[in-house]
This record gives C-alpha cells, sequence and structure tokens, in this order.
C-alpha cells in the first residue's frame, strides 16, 4: 500500500517532466535545424562547457554578485523600511517619490549606473540592489504599518521599547511581508545579474551565453540557457525551505486559522 | 504626541457614530496634510538633484541638474521619434499581457478544475515559473532577431506565470460547500465554473493581472535595452552610446512614470472589478 502511494506520487511529480523532456529529445534527435540541436547535443554541450574551469571563472562569479547585492539590498531595505514604516511623517514624505524609484523598470538603471560606477564588479552588484531594494523596502514599510494594534499597546503596557520592541514586535510582525518582498527580489536580483553582465563584462553567466550566441555556437547557448532555468529553479527552492524554517510559526498559525 | 494622537482617534470614531455633520474639523486637516507631505517630498528630491551637481560632489557629467533633465524631457516631447518610441513600448507591453491574460486564466481555469491535471502539472509549473525570462533573450534573438515577436516572448514567458499561478490558488480557495451545493443544485461544469469558480478566482486573477502588467512593462524595456527592439529602452541604450547624459535621465524618468502608470491603472481596474468582493467583506467587518 505505501510503496503504491510513493510510486503514485512519484509518478505524479516525475510523469509529466519526463514525457516533456522525451517529446524534447525525440523530437529534435534528428533536427537538422542549426538554431534547434538535438536535446542530446545540447546535454552533450553542458557536460563540457560548465563543468571544468567555466565553473570557476563564470558561474561562480556571478553567484558572488548575485548574493552580495542582494544581502545588501536586504540589509537597506529592511532598515529604511523600519525607519519609514516607523514614523508616520517620514513615511508620508517619501511615499510617492518610493512609488516612483519602485515603478522604474530596473534594467533601465543598467547604463545610468554605469556613468557613476564603470563596468567593473561594482557596477554589476549596485546594479542588483538598486532593483532589489525597492520591493523590500515598500514591503517593510507596509509591514511594520500593519503591526497589530493591541500587540503594540500591549508592548507599551509592558514597559517593552527600543531594541527589544524593535526585535520582538515590529520585526516579527512584519517578517511575513519582509519575506514577500524578498521573494520578489530574488527573481529581480537575477535577472539584473544576468542583464548587467550581458551589458558590459569579462566574465559571467550572461556574458558567457551572449558570447555564445554572438558566435553561434548554439548548443553551448542552449546549455547556457538549461543552466538558468536550473539555477532559477534551485534559488527559489532554497528560498522556499529557508522560508518555511523562519515563517513556521507565521505558516502554522496561518493553517490554524484557516481549519479550526 | 500619543495622547494627541488618541484624542483624534476618539473623536474620529465619535465622528462615525453621530454622522458627518458631526465630524470634527481636526479630521479633515490630517488627511489633506499627507499628499502635501508627499509633494514635499518629491520637491524635495527635486531641489536635491539640483543642487547636488551644482556643488561639485557629483560630476554634472554623470549626474545632471533636475533643470537639464527636464529641458532635456521637454525635447523629447516634441520629438515624433520619442512617441513612436512610446507607442513601440506600449504595444509590446499591451500584447504581451493581453496573450499571457488570457492564455493564463484559460489554462488556469482547465488546470485547476480538473484535480488529476492539477496533480500532473504542479511539478512542471514549480519548475518552469521561476526560470528567468532573460534566459530567453539569446534564443529570442537567435529566432526573432529585433522583431516585435522577440519582445513578445519575453513578456508573454515572464507574465503568463504570474497569472496561472493566481488562477490556480484562486481556483483552490473554492469554499467546497458552496461548490457541493451547486453541484446538488446540478449546475453543471459550465455553470460552476461562471458562478461558483470564476467569482472566488476573480480577486486572484486581479492580484495576478496586476503583479503581471509590472512584471511585462520591465520585460518590455529590458528587450528593447538588450536586444534593441524598437522602443524607449533602445532609445535609453542610442543616448547612453551617445553620450547623451540628460536624455538618459529624462527616458528613465519616462520609463518610472510609465510604470507609475501601469501601477495606478492596475489598482483602479481591481477595484471596480472588485467592487462587489470588498464592499462584502467590509460589511462582513463590521
Amino acid at each position: 500500500m505505501t510503496v503504491l502511494t510513493v510510486l503514485r506520487r512519484a509518478l505524479l511529480l516525475l510523469g509529466l517532466p519526463v514525457v516533456l523532456f522525451a517529446v524534447w529529445w525525440f523530437a529534435t534527435a534528428d533536427s537538422t535545424d542549426f538554431y534547434v540541436p538535438p536535446l542530446s547535443a545540447i546535454l552533450g554541450a553542458f557536460g563540457k562547457v560548465w563543468t571544468g574551469e567555466r565553473l570557476l571563472s563564470d558561474v561562480v562569479p556571478s553567484l558572488l554578485r548575485l548574493t552580495a547585492g542582494y544581502l545588501l539590498a536586504v540589509v537597506v531595505g529592511v532598515g529604511l523600511g523600519l525607519l519609514v514604516g516607523m514614523r508616520r511623517v517620514v513615511r508620508d514624505v517619501l511615499e510617492p517619490v518610493l512609488e516612483l524609484f519602485r515603478a522604474i523598470p530596473p534594467p533601465v538603471l543598467v547604463p545610468v549606473i554605469m556613468l557613476f560606477a564603470g563596468i567593473g564588479d561594482t557596477m554589476k552588484v549596485i546594479v542588483i540592489v538598486s532593483g532589489c531594494v525597492w520591493p523590500i523596502l515598500l514591503n517593510t514599510v507596509e509591514g511594520v504599518r500593519a503591526v497589530d494594534e493591541v500587540l503594540s499597546d500591549t508592548c507599551r503596557s509592558y514597559g517593552i521599547t527600543g531594541a527589544a520592541r524593535l526585535r520582538h514586535l515590529v520585526l516579527r510582525a512584519a517578517s511575513p511581508q519582509i519575506v514577500t518582498g524578498m521573494r520578489q527580489a530574488l527573481s529581480i536580483g537575477i535577472i539584473l545579474m544576468v542583464i548587467s553582465e550581458m551589458f558590459a563584462a569579462s566574465n559571467g553567466l550572461g556574458f558567457t551565453i551572449v558570447q555564445f550566441q554572438r558566435s553561434f555556437a548554439i548548443p553551448e547557448m542552449w546549455s547556457g540557457v538549461l543552466l538558468l532555468g536550473i539555477l532559477g529553479f534551485l534559488l527559489s527552492l532554497l528560498f522556499r525551505f529557508a522560508e518555511n524554517r523562519v515563517l513556521a510559526w507565521y505558516h502554522g498559525l496561518r493553517r490554524a486559522q484557516r481549519n479550526p | 504626541m500619543t495622547r494627541a494622537a488618541v484624542t483624534t482617534d476618539a473623536a474620529g470614531s465619535a465622528g462615525t457614530g453621530t454622522g458627518p455633520g458631526g465630524a470634527p474639523a481636526r479630521r479633515l486637516p490630517e488627511r489633506a496634510v499627507a499628499p502635501l507631505r508627499g509633494l514635499a517630498g518629491i520637491a524635495g528630491l527635486v531641489v536635491v538633484l539640483e543642487v547636488l551637481p551644482h556643488t561639485g560632489l557629483v560630476s554634472a557629467d554623470y549626474l545632471p541638474p533636475a533643470s537639464e533633465t527636464v529641458g532635456a524631457l521637454w525635447h523629447l516631447l516634441a520629438e515624433q521619434t520619442f512617441w513612436t518610441a512610446l507607442g513601440d513600448t506600449l504595444t509590446g507591453w499591451g500584447l504581451g499581457l493581453a496573450i499571457s491574460v488570457v492564455a493564463g486564466v484559460a489554462a488556469g481555469l482547465v488546470i485547476g478544475s480538473i484535480p488529476v491535471l492539477r496533480a500532473v502539472t504542479a511539478s512542471t509549473i514549480e519548475f518552469l515559473r521561476p526560470i528567468p525570462s532573460v534566459a530567453l533573450i539569446p534564443v529570442a534573438v537567435l529566432l526573432y532577431g529585433t522583431d516585435l515577436r522577440s519582445k513578445l516572448l519575453l513578456v508573454v514567458y515572464a507574465s503568463f506565470w504570474q497569472v496561472i499561478v493566481q488562477v490556480l490558488a484562486g481556483i483552490q480557495d473554492v469554499d467546497p460547500v458552496a461548490d457541493d451545493t451547486a453541484r446538488s443544485y446540478r449546475l453543471g461544469t459550465w455553470g460552476r465554473l461562471r458562478h461558483v469558480m470564476w467569482p472566488t478566482a476573480l480577486p486572484y486573477v486581479m492580484t495576478g493581472v496586476r503583479l503581471a502588467a509590472t512584471v511585462a512593462l520591465i520585460l518590455a524595456v529590458t528587450a528593447e535595452l538588450v536586444i534593441g527592439a524598437p522602443g524607449l529602452g533602445q532609445e535609453i541604450a542610442v543616448a547612453q552610446t551617445s553620450g547623451a547624459v540628460p536624455q538618459v535621465y529624462a527616458l528613465v524618468l519616462v520609463t518610472g512614470l510609465l510604470g507609475v502608470a501601469v501601477n495606478l491603472v492596475a489598482r483602479a481596474v481591481e477595484r471596480r472589478a472588485l467592487h462587489w468582493h470588498q464592499s462584502v467583506r467590509t460589511e462582513v467587518a463590521v
């Protein structure tokens, strides 16, 4: 019985992907179209291109820049968000300005930031920060603003103020919103990582893939597209894992509220 | 400070109790002050941008004074190419958004209402969704060049998932009792779709459309910027390579205003479409 359920679940989980993969494999097996090489060629290129020194020279620098930019954006976004969210006057003054900055499509900032920071690593990290910071910042502001009034008053009457109040009440209460912002920021961050490298770089994933495309190394280019896809998937998996750990209390609360 | 806030609060609730005639005059300024503060914020930004390059802290080559940016914008507004570019961007955005909303809603309703289909496709959707659409840039360039189609490919891929995921979440939220009631009243598949699933899913669909509208704009401009498809993004790239810094800022400002407009319109549409929904909810809350 349990074997059957496990089998059933595995079939549901892997069935369609395997079918799609097989369709791709056989549909392109003897493809002569230059732009759509056989899947076997792409996978062969994948093994050759992304396992050797390219892993160190292109994938790792990209990921490091993404990590640096993303973490910096989280720190800046949450910090500023707390400041803005807790002071009503500050919030009123800054809200339209922040809305405008958030509405600017982040890739557009690449040329502007290139003016200031050249084309080095600094530029790429700044580009990632400048795109990722807005969803985090605005969600933090919303989260701080929506802190439960009763909890807030309770804290006040127990004399919980300053850092303790910030840590145990404000940050805690805002954390589901902050995580929502961080999730949005992660996908923006990946986009900006790739785009900043497509613009001007000497290494990195975006750079290498565009290089393949320009030199018409088609199977290699497809393997890069595949790698980016896998990367996006793995990062979102990692994020969900972290979220389930950090927000376990919140998800449990929601479940309890839904089916009492 | 706290005491003042408490008294206005008390006065406010008393005011709503006795009707609008009894509302104290102190309540009004609080509401009128927020937009004024917002205006002050915008004005402050403009002043900072104007003064900063003059102080020499930031070179005017990199950050032209606000007046120059506005001047450049003024010149742009008089040029035909700017309006063509704006039209191109909006075409790519609108077409892509329309395609992904229709496809996302249709696919979401079909997949969501058939449990087997939902179970089978769940892993595939979870895998395909986080793939960054910029990964498709090289593919789009090879297949379609700088055509409108390559812009559409990126826009549709990015915004389709926003819609379908929301539709699926909405259908999952359908009240089982309502569904069973509809069944025992012998509503057919179409009737249940129309009267049970669609109203439940609509708020989710609207959220999806709002998110998709923003993402679609980002990807439309990105496609123009990176691939060179005609539009505002390409104008920015051209202005940047030719060293016309004020134009770059003016165009960035235009894309930002476009983003604000998209946000406002999407929210207005959402509010209108969900008018019944929200009114029901506030009534229940009170």
